[in-house]
């Protein structure tokens, strides 16, 4: 392009040169307008809730297709909570991994283990929910959940959130459920930013006798930090807008709960259930707005993510 | 390992050695998690695996039945998603990398890319829905293959640059001092430089959109029966998977686990293909 100017073609060369840059540049465009036409789409198809509620349907915990009252606490609220309990399991987990990789494991096995712990991001998600339904629910009800009431339920703050029944299908299943997706996301971001610590560093803090575990608290840690915190957001936004590995396993109620072991619902898990038998303009647009809060919420995560990324990359490249 | 001395130092030592092997436990837990989803899947799977998943299309409940319809519903969406979204990505992916040379669009339409890559899929079917579910009047299997297609773009988008980028800047050079036309050097140089690149970008896309089930809620649906009309809603397995496996009859939730097992092991097929073709590229 630079040169343009300097040598022009002639003849139908210069008409095909113009007519693929063209069309890269079109292409390149309609990229933005997917994002753009996307919002517009969910702001047209919200309106008439959010006239119909104002902001009171980000506050109302009501959801009654019967007398047309909708309001978004309850899924905002269990999308919210799991994803916490995702992150919960879910950071320390993909710590470790990302640790052992680039600190401990040999040469030889690092290969086929990353391409193992990334294979489970290739697994769809509905097949995290078939499993999680029929695998990981029971087993949770039978051995961890009654585990969990009766030492944690007993505790004195955090025991109402270990109350009720064990029904094996609950916030904290889907919490589990979204901790093991989001890990591979997060460890191999975790992998690729402790890799750009310059050697010289690490092996700095060696030669003062420091251990392997001093070395990646106090020098590998501080110095990506900011790439830590850009993969563990990268892995939020996944688990805030996961659909069908949550809709298997959260029970579906339309009830905020204390307990962590009681159904509830995520915004993307109402969509999923009940957008095809939503029938009515207000009920439809409700769900829609659903997913405008939906898509607002994981943007903003996704681009801070992105920023930090982007801003630990400048800083290895510098 | 002589005990040097257990002051300070040998605490130092151990405190290390507990914390690493909590990474190794990590490291376990998560090849257990593989392990435990990928034997449920070939246990529960196999059993189902029957001709009749083939050759017959889904029951109505009670009755014995397979998967014909979903599978074929499920290619074809995703073959025509893949025909649309490839060349759009590609050309997008162009842009950034042999024309936008760093410009401000060029860093918007990467970041907005790489949004759109981990943006939740869902909302793809409610746009979806939105410009084509609602205007046509009914769910079809093009709006399926349109929010399938819309997943594509980003996958491609995002492998096109990185692999345009590791073509040798010399290659253009050389086809440019000799006078040739920038769109061939693309096409004929840089493209044919990084051609198991850019393979590998679309085998990774097909990867992706073979399991999508949120995308196709509130676009193709599903269809009991055989059908071939684009224009009509589409059976397809990952939401025939859905129903089934929610469902209380066993000869239902049986085909859920067979269909569970084709679409899991043609996913991670494709996946490894992909990558030890990218390996490939990057080796020669």
């Amino acid at each position: 392009m630079s040169n343009a100017r300097t040598l022009r073609l002639r003849g139908p060369q210069a008409a095909y040169d113009a007519l693929f840059s063209g069309s890269t540049r079109f292409f390149g465009i309609v990229v933005l307008a997917l994002l753009g036409g996307v919002l517009a789409a969910l702001v047209l198809g919200s309106t008439l809730a959010f006239k119909t509620f104002g902001l009171g349907f980000i506050t109302s915990d009501s959801w009654n297709p019967v007398t047309n009252m909708f309001g978004a606490l309850v899924p905002i609220y269990g999308t919210l909570v799991t994803s916490a309990i995702a992150m919960i399991i879910g950071i320390p987990l993909s710590f470790g991994v990302a640790v052992f990789i680039t600190e401990l494991c040999p040469t030889w096995l690092k290969r086929p283990l990353a391409i193992a712990i990334e294979l489970l991001a290739g697994i769809p998600s509905i097949i995290y929910g078939i499993w999680g339904l029929f695998v990981l629910a029971p087993f949770l009800q039978s051995t961890i959940e009654p585990f969990l009431i009766a030492t944690l339920g007993h505790t004195p703050i955090i025991g109402p959130l270990f109350k009720g029944p064990p029904l094996g299908i609950g916030v904290l299943t889907a919490g589990v459920i979204l901790a093991i997706m989001v890990l591979p996301y997060i460890s191999s971001i975790m992998r690729d930013v402790f890799e750009t610590v310059p050697p010289m560093l690490k092996e700095s803090a060696y030669g003062i006798g420091c251990t392997t575990w001093e070395v990646v608290w106090n020098i590998v840690l501080p110095y990506t930090r900011v790439g830590v915190v850009g993969g563990i957001m990268l892995g939020l936004g996944r688990a805030m807008g996961e659909t069908m590995a949550v809709t298997f396993v959260i029970g579906n109620s339309h009830r905020i709960a204390v307990s962590l072991l009681a159904p509830g619902q995520t915004i993307s898990s109402s969509l999923a259930n009940e957008f095809t038998e939503a029938v009515g303009d207000l009920y439809q647009s409700s769900l829609i707005a659903l997913g405008f809060v939906l898509f607002v919420i994981t943007l903003i995560v996704l681009s801070a993510a992105k920023v930090m990324l982007l801003q630990l990359q400048r800083q290895a490249g510098s | 390992m002589a005990a040097i001395d257990f002051g300070r130092y040998g605490r130092r030592r151990i405190k290390s050695r507990v914390i690493l092997s909590l990474s190794l436990g990590a490291t376990a837990i998560g090849l257990f998690f593989l392990a435990a989803i990928l034997g449920t899947l070939l246990y529960n799977g196999i059993a189902a695996l029957h001709w009749a998943l083939f050759s017959q299309d889904t029951p109505p409940p009670g009755s014995a039945g397979g998967l014909r319809n979903a599978i074929f519903g499920s290619v074809i969406m995703t073959l025509v998603g893949t025909l649309i979204g490839t060349p759009v990505g590609m050309l997008a992916g162009t842009y950034l990398a042999e024309y936008s040379q760093g410009s401000r669009v060029g860093k918007a339409i990467l970041f907005i890319n790489d949004i759109l890559l981990s943006a939740p899929s869902i909302i793809v079917g409610l746009f979806v829905y939105q410009v084509m579910v609602v205007p046509m009047g009914h769910f079809s299997a093009w709006a399926g293959s349109a929010a399938l297609a819309i997943l594509v773009v980003p996958v491609v988008v995002r492998t096109t640059v990185e692999m345009l980028s590791l073509v040798p800047n010399q290659l253009r050079e050389a086809a440019a001092a000799i006078g040739t036309p920038k769109w061939k050097i693309v096409t004929f140089i840089s493209y044919r430089a990084a051609v198991q690149g850019l393979l590998t970008g679309v085998m990774l896309a097909v990867a992706r959109i073979s399991g999508e089930t949120a995308p196709l809620l509130f676009t193709s649906l599903n269809n009991q029966f055989w059908s071939t009309n684009m224009d009509q809603p589409m059976a397809n397995l990952p939401i025939v998977i859905f129903q089934f496996a929610l469902s209380p009859y066993e000869d239902w939730q049986q085909l859920a686990w067979g269909g569970a097992l084709l679409v899991t092991v043609a996913i991670l097929c494709l996946n490894i293909a992909a990558r030890s073709l990218a390996n490939l590229s990057r080796s020669t």
